[in-house]
């Protein structure tokens, strides 16, 4: 697959090639290739979670296993790279039932409402999250924060656990619903060395009860967070939201159809970040910036990415 | 979030860090000189390795880590406190609200369930309410109510004197006690703060001691564990002497020759692990010997480290000599303290005795060791786990490949070996791996400890040669009470399979165990008898591996919780579907955790379990 950007300086020395086969058919990739990236040369797609070309793979959410022949228990193709005479096969027995069985647990803990594209695998996988019983009840706010390492109560027979907890809505500009968080680990790494430099978030708590947690598990602005949004622009269901756009969906008028993108440059400083602006109904909802862009990769600051409103303002005129 | 240390936290924490040396790492403002320097850089990342020790003195010291004290440790080794947060959440035994100065821990594990802990936790809480978890479950801890408060604790690897506990008492003079054999009274006495017995760890049962056929026990409770002199009058450094003259390669050599399979679990060949070490460029490389043994039912490396510390040392140094590597931890779990006591003596001695440091023995290696404690995490043990905790991260398994050999601690090549398997050296490089390999058979060579422990009337650490058939282990070990019978044997702990009695003539081997669709594990042998409720047991290892799964990888953070889910619907009778509809929905889950798990843990989880229900027949009946 041709990389949208290109992350890091290309080797001078040329990369040696390795040959294997995917789903029977010969590919070969320079080594060091990931099996994910070789399959998508032959036109094999492998379905994707945690994985974010920009970003450090970080294999959690175990969607993409691929099963390569020899080999003890399946491995992550966004990560695992290709080696010689490699066997593999990306949609054998034991990739669609373990691919079905990750859906299905992800779908019973978590709120997928507003992951389309999951819904969409859950569809083709036949993953039906209903098996582990009506979810439980949603939990009282901080139930994770405060859970100890180690320790939970006994299940309830009638239910299937879940993630639920309310919205964390603590600042006007986003909101940290928990209960759609899938621990895909993409907002730690965006505000960490891959992106921001930050640290503000982090992975705490254990096993079930891990959860993104600020220092302390403080409110956002109590905390080291300087708002860049980057973590919203690379979660994938919707936990990390901006503010507006969790309004506009509490209000029932977020409409992504009726919604149109405007591309242009943001206002405030010399970098030139290319701004993408969400209009619906001729008023700006959403800024972003295209993950292919070279300069930001996505990235933008407080500025750009929530610093939109004055243009529509209509007091103090 | 600025809240300060208090200057008492601050000590406890330079204590383990050394004083500040600027305001860049958390010392007083002085001149405007201070800040004509810079702090940064490799080496000062590299200080993060300090986190746990620097977290644990704060929690030895306050009984809790408090949010100056975490604020003082992360300007002190410039760590982001959110990344210091996700690390004290991660641990059992660091707690981030205050508790009471005494903390009890009660094993309720699977080993100590039936043979008193239960009842020992019913008059708890009968006595002194539920433990003190959290309020969000509803059992806030009364910090008014009394010096001490219990909780309930997973395998605290003291089978062999069950039931046992753990007490800590938090202060400038911190105290850790292992209990055992604990009775009710016992706990009322701990309760009311009074002082504590010795640790239990001290005096293990040792029911073949003085007996000629022992190898890596023979000097166990015979030898001062605490004399260096003691250890080389019963030929203590030989092997590190005989090393010197094989040569590393030579060393490596007999390794091979003798086939010792590691004895953590995995059983990877041992010569295997250190040839392909010995070979990497890179450097510095590091030795890793993982105590963090928590597996469910094990207490055999627990023995060695306090019977035989200086094995340990020694065994370790030939690694470093062997391998070229310069640098060794020993990562000891946090429920071991008399453990980590006597091996942080044991290497203080050798480095006195110049057996450590920049010229080992006169032999022209440098090689030093480090005690790292753990702090109540059973994944640790998984060896990737165990480096990122070294590292101060949380300890979460890495995908593998790459392999430690390659790619282990700080990101290069390391030598990571179980205790026992790391004690084994020593006979092989001293009498050769071809004696080794002369007791046994095939692949399983050597002799191996066993953890007998469960219904058995001699529960304790039996040393065979692996051809023992487990009828004979268990009858070694005084078979079940008179008037009971055998109902079924988990061998190799909770991440293992039950065998069933009609499978005990099986000798102990790996290559029989394998045909058997079993595993050795790490040694465990628990008996369970007719009285024992299996049900129960099996419902405590589905919330072990709950409990202790990281959270990193869904199919073992969701699976283990919907694993746990079903069989507490099969246990109450309240199935969806038939009971064989859960049995295959069960089924689906494990394959998907065995398959889709990145580490050990979640590859496991349902191991026992399936045993449960095909082999012993368990947990068959449908909704009533």
């Amino acid at each position: 697959m041709t990389p949208l950007v290109q992350l890091t300086r290309p080797s001078r020395a040329p990369k040696a090639t390795v040959a294997c086969t995917i789903n029977g058919q010969s590919v070969q990739v320079s080594e060091g290739t990931s099996i994910l990236a070789a399959a998508a040369t032959i036109g094999v797609t492998i379905p994707t979670l945690c994985w974010l070309e920009t970003l450090t793979p970080v294999n959690a959410c175990r969607l993409c296993v691929a099963e390569v022949k020899g080999a003890r228990v399946l491995a992550p193709a966004c990560n695992r790279a290709v080696e010689s005479g490699m066997e593999i096969l990306t949609d054998s027995p034991r990739v669609h039932l373990t691919r079905k069985l990750v859906l299905e647990l992800l779908a019973s803990s978590v709120d997928l409402s507003c992951a389309p594209e999951l819904t969409a695998l859950m569809d083709a996988y036949g993953a039906r999250p209903e098996r582990f019983g009506p979810p439980a009840p949603a939990n009282a706010a901080g139930t994770k924060q405060h859970a100890v390492a180690g320790h939970h109560a006994p299940p309830d027979p009638a239910f299937a656990a879940t993630t639920s907890e309310p919205p964390t809505v603590d600042n006007e500009l986003y909101v940290r619903d928990y209960a759609k968080c899938v621990l895909c680990y993409k907002c730690v790494e965006a505000c960490g060395t891959d992106h921001q430099n930050t640290f503000a978030i982090a992975v705490a708590g254990r096993g079930f009860d891990a959860h993104i947690s600020t220092e302390l598990g403080a409110p956002l602005p109590d905390s080291a967070c300087v708002y860049c949004g980057n973590c919203i622009a690379v979660c994938p269901t919707g936990a990390l939201m901006a503010k507006r756009e969790f309004d506009l969906r509490a209000e029932g008028r977020w409409q992504p159809e009726a919604q149109h993108a405007a591309d242009t440059i943001c206002p405030y400083c010399g970098v030139g970040c290319t701004l993408t602006l969400h209009v619906q109904d001729g008023e700006i909802v959403k800024a972003t910036s295209p993950m292919d862009n070279a300069i930001t990769m996505g990235n933008l600051c407080i500025k750009g990415r929530f610093g939109w409103r004055f243009v529509q303002s209509t007091t103090g005129r | 979030m600025d809240t300060r240390a208090s200057s008492e936290e601050q000590l406890a924490v330079d204590r383990v860090l050394g004083a500040p040396r600027s305001p860049w790492d958390g010392g007083a403002r002085g001149s405007h000189r201070d800040y004509h320097t810079a702090s940064g850089g490799a080496a000062r990342r590299a200080e993060r390795t300090m986190l746990l020790p620097a977290l644990r003195a704060l929690q030895e010291h306050a009984g809790w880590v408090s949010e100056g004290g975490l604020n003082y440790v992360c300007e002190r080794l410039d760590v982001p406190p959110a990344e210091a947060w996700g690390v004290v959440t991660f641990y059992a035994l660091l707690s981030t609200s205050p508790r009471p100065t005494r903390m009890l821990h009660v094993c309720d594990d699977i080993g100590c369930r039936q043979r008193g802990g239960l009842a020992l936790c019913a008059a708890l809480r009968a006595s002194h309410g539920e433990p003190a978890v959290h309020e969000a479950q509803g059992h806030a801890v009364d910090l008014a109510a009394g010096q001490a408060a219990w909780m309930t604790s997973p395998c605290l690897g003291l089978c062999d004197q069950a039931p046992a506990a753990l007490v800590t008492d938090a202060g400038p003079e911190p105290v850790e006690r292992l209990l055992g054999r604990v009775s009710a009274s016992a706990v009322r006495d701990v309760m009311a703060g009074r002082a504590l017995l010795p640790d239990a760890s001290a005096s293990p049962a040792r029911p073949q001691q003085g007996s000629a056929e022992l190898v890596l026990l023979a000097r166990a409770g015979t030898v001062d564990p605490l004399s260096l002199d003691a250890y080389r009058a019963a030929g203590g450094y030989a092997a590190l002497a005989r090393a010197a003259q094989l040569g590393p390669q030579g060393v490596v050599t007999e390794l091979v020759v003798s086939k010792l399979a590691g004895r953590g679990g995995a059983a990877f060949p041992t010569g295997k692990k250190w040839e392909a070490v010995a070979a990497q460029q890179a450097t510095p490389k590091y030795v890793v010997c993982n105590a963090d043994e928590s597996e469910p039912g094990t207490f055999k490396d627990r023995v060695l480290l306090t019977d035989d510390p200086f094995a340990i040392v020694e065994a370790m140094t030939i690694a470093g000599f062997a391998t070229g590597a310069t640098q060794g931890y020993v990562y000891i779990r946090g429920e071991y303290p008399l453990a980590a006591e006597r091996v942080a003596q044991a290497i203080e001695a050798a480095r006195r005795a110049q057996l450590l440091g920049a010229n080992v023995g006169g032999h022209g290696f440098a090689f030093d060791i480090e005690v790292r404690r753990g702090a109540g995490a059973y994944i640790c043990g998984e060896e990737t786990a165990l480096f990122e905790s070294i590292a101060g991260r949380r300890g979460e398994p890495r995908n593998k490949p790459p392999f430690p050999v390659q790619v282990g601690l700080f990101g290069k090549p390391t030598v990571a070996n179980n205790v026992e398997t790391l004690v084994n050296v020593l006979p092989i490089v001293r009498h050769g791996g071809a004696a080794y390999a002369s007791v046994g058979s095939g692949i399983s060579t050597g002799t191996r400890l066993w953890c007998l422990s469960g219904a058995v009337q001699q529960p304790g650490v039996y040393e065979t040669p692996m051809t023992i058939t487990l009828a004979a282990l268990i009858a070694r070990a005084g078979g079940v009470a008179p008037g009971r019978t055998l109902r079924a044997v988990l061998l190799g702990g909770a991440a293992s399979t039950f065998v069933t009695p009609d499978q005990l003539e099986m000798p102990l081997t790996f290559e029989a165990a394998r045909a058997a669709g079993a595993s050795l594990g790490s040694g465990v042998v628990m008996v369970f008898d007719d009285t024992d409720d299996l049900e129960d047991h099996l419902l405590r290892i589905a919330a072990f591996f709950r409990d202790e799964s990281c959270g990193q990888c869904v199919p073992c953070r969701v699976g283990t919780v919907r694993q746990e889910e079903a069989l507490h619907r099969l246990k109450h009778r309240r199935t969806i579907g038939s009971a064989a509809d859960e049995h295959a929905l069960l089924a689906e889950i494990g394959a998907a955790m065995k398959d889709g798990s990145i580490c050990g843990l979640g590859q496991t989880a349902y191991a026992a379990v399936e045993s449960a229900i095909k082999s012993l027949g368990l947990f068959s009946a449908s909704r009533a």
